[in-house]
C-alpha cells in the first residue's frame, strides 16, 4: 500500500532503497548520468584522478575474535592528504570494516553500510547473520564498478563476529564484488603486502589478546617502513594506527595509551638493533 | 450509465470515521509514560513476535493499535523515512517532529481520499537528551495529531485507561518500576483482567543508554519491576 508522503518501498535494504529513489546519494553516482559512457579506454587515458587514497588495513584472529587496525595516511599523489584519518569503522554491535582505496567513497561506503545494517535490523526485528552482512557488503563494492573505470576504487576489509559459530571471521573482496574468507589473518591497500609478509613470519593460532594487537601494530610498522603510501606512529604529532576488538562482547576500541605503549617498546627494541 | 447514489460529505466523513474508531477499539490498549530517565512504553500484547512498539532511530520509538498489517506499513515507512534524514544530513537532524508530522499528512491524504481508512492509531515519541523535554504525539486515523504530555494512550478502551491514568497520576516523573506497575494496573483495570508477565510488552527510551536509547525489556525484567 502507498502511504502519501512517506517513502514508498518494499524490501529491508536501505541501499536498494537509496539506489531506486535517491541515487544521487549512493555509491557509483559521481554526477555519472547513464547516458554519459566514457569507455574504460578514454578514462585510463585521462590518467588516475587525483583522489586521497587510504592505505595499509589489516585483520587477525586470536583466541576471543579478531583485532582490526590501520594506519592514518591518507594520500594524493606523492602529497599527504590528510595524517589523521580513520581508516577502521565500527559497523554495528559485532562487525567492524577497514577500507583502502579512494577515501571519500570509502568512507561513503562505510556510513551506507551502518545504515544498511541498522535498517534492516529495525525492519526484520532481528540482525542480519554474519554471513548475510558479507555479501551485502559484496554487492555495495560491485555496485561501485563502474567507478573503479574512473580510477575510484573502494575496497574493505569487513570482521564479523558470529555469533551461532563462536568465532570471528574475516572477508576479503575484489573490484567486482568477489567475496572471499580469509581463514587466519589478511592486510590490503598498498602496504598490505608487507603487513602480509609480517603477519605470515609471526601469525600462530589462538594468539593472546596482547600478542595479537602487538603483531598487528607490529604488521602496520612493517608496512610504512616499506610503502611511502602507509603512515608509521609520528611520534612528533601523537599519531597512531587505530585499532579494534571484534569479539562476542561487541566491538572494542584499543585506547591511544595502549597503542602508544606496544609502540614505544617496538621503537626502543628497532633503535637498540641499530646501536 | 447508472448514476451513484449521492451520500453527503458529512454523511460520509462520519461513516468512516465510525468504521476507524471501531476497527481500532477492538484491539488492546498500549500506554507511552513519561518516567525519571526517559519514556516507558507498555502494551498489552499476548503475542512475543509480532510487535506493537518498536525502535525507529536513536531516541524516538513508535506504538502502533489497531489493524497489524497497517501500523506495520506506517512502522517501516518510518523507518525508512528516518534512516533516509539521517543519512542524508545527520543523525541528530531526525526529529519525531517531522516523522510525525509525515504520518498526519500520510493518514489525512488516505483518510480523505481513499475509500476505506486506515484503521489505526499510532505514537510517536522521542526521549529528550542533554536537558531537552521528551515529545509525544498521537496520531488518529483521520491525520488529527495531539501532542501529549506525562502519559499517552492509543488503541482498545483508550479512553477508560486514560481516566484511571488521570485518576491516580504519580508523581511527574516516577521511577521506572513505579511506572511499569501503574501502568499495568491501569491495563488490568480497564481490560478487567490479570495480564501475566508474559503477555506484556514493555520497551524504554532510555536517556542514560548511548547511541540508540530504545530497549526491549524481558519477561524476567518485567518480572523484577513489578515484584519490587
Amino acid at each position: 500500500m502507498k502511504m502519501p508522503y512517506l517513502p514508498d518501498h518494499d524490501e529491508s535494504s536501505f541501499f536498494d532503497f537509496v539506489s531506486k529513489h535517491y541515487p544521487g546519494l549512493t555509491l557509483g553516482h559521481y554526477g555519472v548520468t547513464a547516458g554519459d559512457r566514457s569507455t574504460p579506454e578514454q578514462s585510463r587515458a585521462v590518467g588516475p584522478m587525483a583522489v586521497p587514497h587510504a592505505t595499509t588495513v589489516l585483520a587477525l584472529k586470536y583466541q576471543q575474535g579478531v583485532v582490526i587496525a590501520g594506519d592514518r595516511r591518507a594520500t594524493e599523489g606523492f602529497q599527504v592528504a590528510d595524517r589523521r584519518i580513520e581508516k577502521v569503522f565500527k559497523i554495528d554491535e559485532l562487525s567492524a570494516m577497514a577500507i583502502a582505496g579512494a577515501a571519500g567513497p570509502c568512507v561513503e561506503m562505510a556510513r551506507l553500510f551502518q545504515t544498511e545494517l541498522e535498517h534492516y535490523e529495525k525492519l526484520e526485528g532481528m540482525p542480519l547473520s554474519c554471513e548475510g552482512k558479507a555479501n551485502k557488503l559484496g554487492q555495495m563494492v560491485k555496485a561501485n564498478l563502474p567507478m573503479v573505470f574512473q580510477g575510484l576504487v573502494v575496497m574493505p576489509l569487513y570482521v564479523g563476529y558470529d555469533v551461532k559459530r563462536a568465532e570471528g571471521r574475516i572477508f576479503k573482496y575484489d573490484i567486482t564484488g568477489g567475496r572471499y574468507e580469509e581463514s587466519d589473518y589478511h592486510a590490503i591497500g598498498s602496504g598490505g603486502k608487507d603487513a602480509r609478509n609480517t603477519m605470515r613470519e609471526h601469525f600462530e593460532k589462538n594468539l593472546l589478546e596482547p600478542d595479537a594487537l602487538k603483531l598487528a601494530l607490529l604488521s602496520l610498522y612493517n608496512a610504512a617502513d616499506e610503502d611511502v603510501g602507509t603512515g608509521g606512529p609520528d611520534l612528533v604529532r601523537g599519531i597512531y594506527p587505530t585499532a579494534k576488538f571484534v569479539t562476542a562482547q561487541g566491538i572494542t576500541d584499543v585506547s591511544d595509551d595502549q597503542i602508544r605503549a606496544a609502540y614505544d617498546g617496538l621503537i626502543a627494541m628497532r633503535r637498540s638493533r641499530e646501536a | 450509465m447508472p448514476m451513484p447514489y449521492y451520500v453527503s460529505p458529512e454523511q460520509m466523513m462520519q461513516d468512516k470515521a465510525e468504521y476507524a474508531k471501531k476497527g481500532i477499539a477492538k484491539g488492546r490498549s498500549i500506554i507511552a509514560m513519561e518516567y525519571g530517565d526517559g519514556i516507558l512504553l507498555t502494551a498489552d500484547n499476548p503475542s512475543a513476535s509480532l510487535h506493537k512498539v518498536s525502535e525507529i532511530y536513536d531516541s524516538i520509538a513508535f506504538a502502533g493499535a489497531g489493524k497489524y498489517s497497517e501500523f506495520e506499513n506506517l512502522r517501516k515507512a518510518g523507518v525508512r523515512h528516518a534512516d533516509l534524514k539521517g543519512f542524508m544530513y545527520s543523525r541528530e537532524d531526525v526529529t519525531a517532529r517531522s516523522l510525525a508530522n509525515g504520518y498526519s499528512q500520510s493518514l489525512g491524504t488516505v483518510f480523505s481520499q481513499e475509500i476505506k481508512p486506515l484503521e489505526v492509531e499510532i505514537l510517536v515519541v522521542q526521549v529528550g537528551v542533554n536537558g531537552h523535554a521528551n515529545e509525544m504525539y498521537r496520531i488518529s486515523f483521520d491525520g488529527s495529531i495531539i501532542d501529549e504530555k506525562n502519559f499517552a494512550v492509543i488503541g482498545g478502551k483508550s479512553e477508560a485507561v486514560q481516566t484511571v491514568l488521570k485518576e491516580k497520576s504519580p508523581n511527574r516523573s516516577p521511577s521506572l518500576g513505579v511506572a511499569l506497575t501503574f501502568c499495568v494496573s491501569a491495563l488490568e483495570q480497564t481490560a478487567n483482567q490479570k495480564l501475566p508477565a508474559e503477555g506484556l510488552e514493555v520497551a524504554v527510551l532510555d536517556r542514560t543508554r548511548s547511541g540508540r536509547k530504545f530497549r526491549r525489556l524481558s519477561v524476567g525484567d518485567i518480572r523484577q519491576l513489578l515484584s519490587a
